[in-house]
């Protein structure tokens, strides 16, 4: 190139740092290759632009340097897109943010490949420094994002997981939980919380094995007749090392996620996987690898695999289709055995050799060796000892000098759904060093705490994405403390008239076993009575009636009842009018409904929540189903105490979870409570009201009724929204509560 | 109204009924019947029980009367009723009065089924006394010498509240029926279908990997009569794997994942 046209390219770009002018030459090389005329002009003005901002150097190298590129990949327009970009960014206060953003592009053009999905790219990374870049006062933002500059190091590995749309989700779950907590967002971006981690999780792309364990586990009963645990490990975080399946006497190991792959579903490649380590599960004897080499084991094990997978696919030959989809194809004399180590390469042409009929391999040993392995099958299931002969020969007759090279040809020779065979060897000595020295460490196993139960984690739905957040809310469950049973009595007894009252009701309520159904056409017995008369009526040669049967039919009651007491702080407060406060109404509403439902004999179980913070919800059981209303229940009902907030959703799923367990025709989950849910973490008052509604469906999905008896004056504006039209009462007169709600019971139940 | 005007021959069994023996059951039954024992027996569904019990019928030389039980079944549907006809009322004997009556080998099928009540009637029948009292008509039956009483049941998929009352079961003799094994499973398919033997084996393979998930998921594994089915299908020039879906998976669930399982393992078993 001349050297003034390089001079007219250098006085089109201004701006005048040093570091600029060494490689200038280059960068309008690599444009005059990749660009047209119009595009150096736009390349050379965008680059003038961002030197303006007054970063550095070094935004305007990045620029310089990978622009080029980019715009030949995505087209031209990305040079003006990138520039406009980065000078807005510039105006706003995460100036800081620009070096990483402008690393961050190259990796994420060469992930996304079009113009249209980096524009898409662009909206996000930008919506989500608006949204969390925030102002102290007025409306200025003067605030810089802090979770953006830690979301741009991730995106390259975001990429890499995520499709745009789970980018996208992952994103937004991020800015609308840690808005207002920027060390929390910092962590979030930057992938350390464990919140951040889970919601990757569910938003990455393929078949997760959470979503199929179920089936997996069909699938090794049901064709392998063989029964393990799944350990899923994760593929997302180790990027040096892959972890591969394995399995030992913990369980099997597998992949959390798999994509499709070579036409082969994800579901099919772990049932692939599966597959392959239930047959050696099935069929591997383990060996004593002391006396093998490295290359001797290498080779023994990869014989080993072809030979379970022969028996497999003598068993399930459909499954053939599938291995030779995603079994590597090694192509033959790809390997340099001048430069390279062709181990990997020669075993898993001898592998694919055995596997496809139609490998079209001509290299004499592999020829050779593959006629052995299949003479050794031919008779019977042969065996792992038979294996490790052939492969020691084919070790022997293969080797060459350039095996001990450090440079081992990997490509094409990675079989990922085979394990790591660490089950078929035996080691008789447990290194080369001899005198270990290290004696093992003995460690105590920790005491366990066996005063509380492991804390459950239960999902929460949020209204504003109509999606679930998982494993969002942690609730501890124990047994009610215990106070004096006598003071339930005592309650029981002044409501005597009452509970009189109450007793004339239940009478007519309780299940009569048998009742005879009349006048029916067809039924088990004659109904002598009623045939006669038809007989007469047809002697008379009137119209006989012809329902003269009659039948019997059972009419019992098969209820199974749960009864969830809000135990929140507002309990405390003594309504207008009265001199006791909520929670002692509720005690003796309580206790005479306990009295009621014990005489009808229905299954009863009652429990109390409350909730501080989603790390902190409290569910006690005051009654279990299987225990009588005595003194033990009295005891803990009459030590009932009020306090925190009303997390309901929670509560709900988890008292359902009992019921649901319960075998009865009808399931009832009564719900006592005096305000609408609320908790101190939430600002938004809607958005447990939203969650408590899903929780209510997802009762009734599963069959349960549920219906709230609220103390809340007010509730009308809320409740209809959570439990339906008819799924609730509200009390206004709170102290006719004790007696309203066993009839309420009764009438809803009979 | 009596024993006169039954027809006998319709309750004979004509033709033999393909049985193939998997154990010394036969030999078992043949000597139960010389005592005029009663006898239950167990089995999953679709193992083979009422052809077992066809095939022993038509071997010994006796009628067969039976009786598909169910819940709605009550005691006069056993004994008999009294009709209604133009001149007042008649009295209809039972299927259970007709063996009493004629001899014949009454053989009450899947008996939880009914109500326990209902049972009870058959009492009498089974110990020393070998009669039957028709309460409503005031009559006494005593067994024919022929007469034998054989129940069968699931023991597998019933409910708690499904089960023989202790008085019930221990009237009687039992045999064990499960599965046939492999080999005799896919003969009996060729020999009831005739589909090759390929076929057969695949079959049973494909109900083996069913039967490993009862009890998880699945109330009973696919039986011999699916896998007759599916070989019928077979033979009439369907598509084997269509059969398959249509004669072992559809029927036997409606769980998705299970679904999905066994279709896996027809896929992977015919390739």
């Amino acid at each position: 190139m001349q050297e003034s046209d390089l001079q007219a390219y250098r006085d089109k770009l201004k701006c005048s740092f040093p570091q600029i002018e060494e490689c200038f030459e280059d960068y309008i090389q690599d444009c005059l290759r990749n660009l047209s005329n119009d595009g150096i002009e736009n390349y050379l003005s965008g680059a003038s632009l961002i030197c303006m901002i007054g970063r550095g150097w070094e935004p305007v190298m990045i620029y310089l340097e990978e622009m080029p590129e980019m715009a030949n990949r995505l087209g031209e327009p990305i040079l003006e897109i990138v520039s406009k970009a980065v000078w807005d960014m510039s105006r706003t206060p995460n100036g800081k943010a620009i070096p990483p953003f402008m690393q961050c592009l190259p990796e994420a053009s060469r992930r996304l490949g079009t113009l249209e999905q980096m524009q898409h790219f662009l909206d996000i990374l930008f919506e989500m420094m608006e949204t969390t870049t925030t102002s102290v006062h007025g409306h200025h933002k003067t605030h810089s994002s802090q979770g953006f500059p830690e979301l741009l190091k991730q995106i390259p590995f975001l990429l890499n997981q995520l499709s745009l749309e789970g980018l996208k989700n992952w994103i937004e779950y991020g800015t609308r939980n840690y808005l207002s907590h920027p060390e929390r967002q910092k962590d979030y971006f930057s992938l350390q919380s464990a919140d951040s981690k889970a919601m990757l999780q569910r938003e990455r792309h393929g078949t997760l094995y959470m979503d199929n364990e179920r089936k997996l586990d069909m699938y090794l009963r049901s064709m392998w007749e063989d029964e393990s645990y799944f350990v899923p490990y994760s593929l997302g975080f180790d990027e040096m090392r892959k972890p591969v399946p394995y399995y030992d006497h913990l369980g099997i190991r597998v992949p959390d996620v798999y994509d499709d792959l070579n036409g082969v579903s994800g579901l099919d490649r772990y049932r692939i996987t599966i597959a392959h380590i239930a047959a050696h599960r099935k069929w591997t004897t383990p060996i004593i690898a002391d006396n093998f080499s490295p290359f001797q084991r290498l080779a023994i094990e990869h014989l080993e695999d072809s030979r379970v997978e022969y028996l497999m696919l003598k068993e399930y030959p459909g499954l053939r289709k599938h291995l030779l989809a995603l079994h590597p194809k090694p192509v033959e004399g790809d390997c340099n055995t001048e430069t390279e180590s062709c181990v990997r390469h020669r075993l898993a042409m001898l592998s694919r050799a055995i596997l496809d009929e139609n490998h079209g391999y001509k290299n004499k040993h592999i020829l050779e060796f593959t006629a052995k392995f299949h003479d050794a099958l031919k008779a019977d299931d042969s065996s792992t000892k038979a294996m490790a002969d052939i492969a020691i020969l084919f070790t022997a007759r293969t080797r060459l000098q350039s095996d001990q090279s450090p440079n081992i040809r990997f490509e094409n020779t990675v079989v990922d759904y085979r394990d790591d065979n660490r089950h078929m060897w035996i080691f008789i000595e447990e290194g080369d060093e001899e005198e270990a020295f290290e004696d093992k460490r003995e460690t105590k196993p920790q005491e366990v705490d066996i005063d509380g139960l492991p804390p459950r984690h239960y999902a929460e739905w949020d209204y504003n994405t109509s999606t679930f957040k998982p494993d969002w809310v942690s609730l501890y469950e124990s047994i009610h403390p215990s106070a004096e049973a006598k003071d339930i009595d005592a309650i029981l007894d002044k409501h005597k008239s009452l509970a009189k009252q109450l007793k004339a009701i239940l009478d007519r309520l309780k299940p009569q076993q048998f009742v005879r159904v009349r006048y029916q056409e067809e039924g088990s017995e004659l109904d002598l009575d009623v045939a006669i008369r038809s007989l007469i009526d047809y002697k008379c040669g009137a119209q006989p009636d012809p329902r003269i049967n009659m039948s019997h039919k059972h009419d019992g009651r098969d209820i199974a009842v749960m009864l969830l007491l809000d135990l929140s702080a507002s309990l405390n407060d003594i309504p207008a009018g009265s001199d006791q406060t909520i929670l002692q109404l509720s005690q003796e509403a309580v206790s005479l409904l306990s009295w009621t439902i014990e005489q009808l004999g229905d299954k009863f179980a009652i429990a109390g929540f409350h909730s501080d913070t989603r790390h902190n919800v409290r569910y006690y059981h005051i009654k279990g189903y299987s225990e009588q209303f005595d003194d033990t229940v009295k005891a803990r009902l009459s030590a009932m105490e009020a306090g925190f907030s009303t997390r309901m959703g929670t509560a709900i799923r988890h008292a359902s979870h009992y019921l649901e367990n319960q075998n009865a025709d009808k399931k009832l989950l009564l719900i006592l409570t005096d305000g609408e849910p609320s908790d101190i973490d939430v600002d938004d008052e809607q958005y447990l009201i939203h969650d408590t509604k899903k929780a209510v469906d997802e009762v009734s999905s599963k069959g349960m009724y549920s219906y709230c008896i609220s103390l809340d004056k007010k509730a009308d504006d809320y409740i209809q929204d959570i439990f339906g039209k008819s799924g609730y009462t509200v009390i206004d007169n709170v102290e006719k509560l004790p007696e309203k709600l066993p009839l309420l019971f009764t009438a809803l139940t009979s | 109204m009596t024993d006169i005007d039954i027809d006998i021959e319709q309750y004979k069994v004509t033709e033999e009924p393909f049985y193939e023996a998997q154990d010394d059951e036969v030999a078992l039954y043949a000597a139960a019947y010389e005592a005029r024992l009663p006898v239950m027996i167990k089995g999953p569904t679709g193992c083979g029980k009422s052809r077992f019990i066809e095939h022993m019928a038509w071997k010994l030389g006796k009628p067969l009367i039976t009786v598909a039980c169910n819940e709605d079944m009550t005691a006069s549907d056993l004994v008999g009723r009294y009709l209604l006809d133009a001149d007042g009322t008649r009295w209809l004997d039972g299927p259970l009065t007709i063996a009493a009556r004629i001899g014949a080998i009454c053989y009450l099928d899947e008996i939880v089924e009914a109500r326990q009540d209902t049972t009870v009637v058959i009492h009498p029948l089974t110990d020393h006394r070998r009669q039957l009292p028709l309460d409503k008509k005031g009559e006494l039956i005593d067994a024919h010498e022929d007469f034998q009483l054989v129940i069968s049941y699931n023991p597998g998929y019933q409910s708690l509240m499904k089960d023989l009352k202790q008085s019930t079961k221990q009237r009687f003799t039992g045999l064990d029926f499960d599965y046939p094994d492999s080999k005799t499973e896919s003969e009996i398919i060729e020999k009831e279908t005739g589909a090759n033997a390929e076929i057969s084996d695949k079959l049973v393979k494909i109900a083996h990997t069913a039967r490993n998930l009862k009890g998880h998921g699945l109330d009973e594994g696919i039986s011999t009569r699916l896998l007759v089915y599916a070989a019928t299908l077979i033979n009439k020039g369907i598509e084997p794997k269509a059969a398959c879906r249509m004669a072992l998976v559809r029927p036997i669930t409606d769980d998705k994942d299970i679904r999905s399982t066994l279709d896996h393992s027809i896929e992977s078993i015919f390739g």
